[in-house]
């Protein structure tokens, strides 16, 4: 949907709508994986504009690195976020630092091990997903990224088709662990409705 | 067994089958610029790696040896920029990336690769400055890619916005450099250089390339041959095509020779140096334009800083009606005067951010002093303006 206007002169004006999601938590816990990955699925398997950007010096360190991408089916112009529709939180720091540019209404989804404290948490659409503890059971902490993902999956499904999310995932990570991304990606996605929380 | 990188890595596959097939690629900005590089028949890198334009070499370092090319780590910048100059010599287009440091330490050399007319390109991911600075985003560079470098010569400089840019401007970079003979800049900010966009890579044959003029096509015999004459930009012989070629950067007559020297002779070199790139600026400099019809105020940009001043002046014109031009400077040098003087009517205020303290803004003010009643400097330090603060800084100065 655009939406139009036009200005006192008669220019029409046309801005395409745009869907920001940020993504933050310590740095390795694949943060940045997650935006890239994201970001190759809409924009490749999609054909949808992505634009990926990370936190980069000072800001990458502790626990809030951040990976953002915003999706439009138009033209993107500024390349970050402005505020947010939807944020993954996999660590306290990074919710604290960041959930102010969460929208009204915008998801949450976080991690419940890693987030203890989320403030008027009735002001957004709130996911639990124990993506850690499912990484470490499926075999280390390095799938998380991949649990993540799938817990994204049925929160963006109107703009990505799951197919595309495990084709960019196959493609990013080594060929030797797909198998076992495939099964958390897999365990994200199926992490109940009920279980969720709301 | 660890893979080898090489042109065939045990697939027996040939040169040509590295080259991006013609499609869709999500690539950083950073490695789309080696990829359009490839593509304009680039095939010397050479560099010193730094941040933030690390994964520039890391990236070349995988793809120039798979597509014939020559990678090589040199010991520092000084020396990367020397080998351009050889590499350029010996007939190969030659890279390198930096950030402003190591583009500083490249200074001398981009100095006499514009007297020894020498076609190379240097991609510069800016980052904060002075000194070491900090690596964040920056556009601290622009005043030295013009001035930096003794002497003064001419240059030109390119502004990448987006990752496709990366890939195209560096293509018109090398194709610029080559039809000017003449070191060109693209002056990236780190936003654009760790960017993740998609980009669509055309098919060979669709790409435009230019090669440098030779002697050899023109007929010119190497008895008759004279290394900087036969017009504004001399042919140029490669080392070890049987011409006379006579590599000099000092102040030179037509036949190459520096021992008649006379201040006529420095007057017709340095201003045929300087009327080939300034006197050519309106075949060579691009800007883009939206909403000047009657606006009454306007903003000029370039590079990442344009994609936040396109969505605020969209924003300025949906909201609240302000009637608010756009100028985009796709060529920071040699900069368009004549060009922006056409276009540009009288307007209250030009609004001019950058990510410096205002370095643009002087020859965007020389050029419109007149036309409007102000110019206003919109600086941000470290990260890209938000729309937010660029349409706040209008409203302040025009309320």
């Amino acid at each position: 949907m655009n939406l139009q206007g036009s200005s006192k002169r008669g220019y029409r004006v046309k801005k395409d709508e745009r869907f920001e999601i940020r993504i933050a938590g310590f740095g390795g816990q694949g943060i940045v994986t997650i935006g890239r990955i994201l970001g190759e699925a809409l924009s490749i398997y999609e054909g949808k504009n992505s634009v990926n950007t990370q936190s980069y010096g000072p800001e990458s360190r502790g626990g809030a690195c951040r990976s953002e991408v915003v999706i439009s089916d138009g033209e993107i112009h500024y390349p970050n976020v402005r505020k947010a529709d939807l944020f993954i939180a996999l660590s306290q720091v990074a919710l604290d630092t960041y959930i102010a540019d969460l929208r009204e209404g915008g998801i949450l989804l976080f991690d419940p091990d890693s987030v203890k404290n989320v403030p008027d948490r009735d002001k957004y659409r709130v996911y639990e997903v124990p993506t850690m503890e499912i990484a470490h059971d499926i075999g280390g902490v390095k799938f998380q990224n991949s649990v993540a993902l799938g817990a994204l999956c049925p929160l963006i499904d109107h703009m990505i088709k799951e197919s595309s999310l495990r084709q960019a995932i196959s493609r990013n990570v080594p060929p030797k662990t797909v198998e076992t991304n495939m099964n958390a990606f897999e365990r994200g996605m199926n992490y109940g409705e009920e279980d969720r929380g709301t | 067994m660890a893979k080898k990188i090489g042109a065939h890595d045990g697939e027996n596959r040939t040169h040509d089958s590295y080259f991006l097939k013609p499609g869709r690629y999500y690539l950083q900005g950073n490695q789309a610029c080696i990829e359009g590089a490839l593509m304009a028949g680039c095939r010397v890198y050479a560099g010193y790696p730094i941040t933030p334009a690390v994964e520039t070499m890391e990236y070349a370092s995988q793809r120039f040896p798979q597509v014939g090319g020559r990678f090589i780590q040199m010991e520092d910048e000084i020396a990367s920029a020397c080998a351009l100059i050889g590499s350029s010599w010996g007939g190969v287009k030659a890279l390198t990336a930096t950030s402003g440091p190591g583009f500083s330490l490249m200074q001398e050399t981009i100095s006499i690769a514009v007297m020894s007319e020498t076609p190379m390109v240097i991609i510069d991911i800016q980052r904060a400055g002075p000194g070491q600075g900090y690596i964040t985003a920056s556009q601290q560079d622009v005043m030295q890619a013009r001035w930096g470098h003794h002497g003064g010569g001419p240059i030109i400089a390119l502004a990448p916005s987006s990752v496709q840019e990366m890939f195209d401007l560096t293509i018109e970079a090398f194709n610029l450099s080559e039809q000017w003979r003449t070191p060109v800049l693209v002056m990236v900010e780190e936003t654009v250089g760790h960017m993740r966009e998609p980009l669509v890579i055309p098919p060979r044959d669709a790409i435009e390339v230019i090669e440098r003029k030779k002697p050899q096509d023109l007929g010119i015999p190497p008895q008759d041959y004279l290394p900087w004459g036969h017009g504004v930009v001399a042919p140029m012989a490669n080392w070890g095509d049987g011409y006379n070629v006579n590599f000099v950067a000092l102040v030179h007559l037509e036949d190459g020779n520096i021992a008649r020297y006379s201040p006529q002779a420095n007057y017709h070199c340095v201003e045929r140096l300087q009327n080939k790139i300034e006197g050519n600026v309106d075949e060579i400099s691009r800007i883009e334009t939206k909403f000047l019809e009657g606006c009454k105020h306007l903003i000029i940009c370039y590079g990442a800083v344009s994609r936040t001043a396109m969505e605020a002046v969209i924003e300025a014109h949906e909201g609240n009606g302000l009637e608010l031009g756009y100028i985009r400077l796709v060529t920071l040098w040699p900069f368009p005067e004549e060009k922006m003087r056409k276009i540009v009517g009288n307007v209250d205020t030009i609004f001019v951010p950058e990510m410096n303290l205002g370095m643009m803004r002087h020859p965007i003010t020389e050029a419109l002093r007149d036309r409007c009643k102000k110019v206003v400097s919109i600086p941000s330090f470290g990260i890209l303006h938000s729309p937010e603060y660029i349409l706040s800084r209008i409203q302040e100065e025009t309320s």
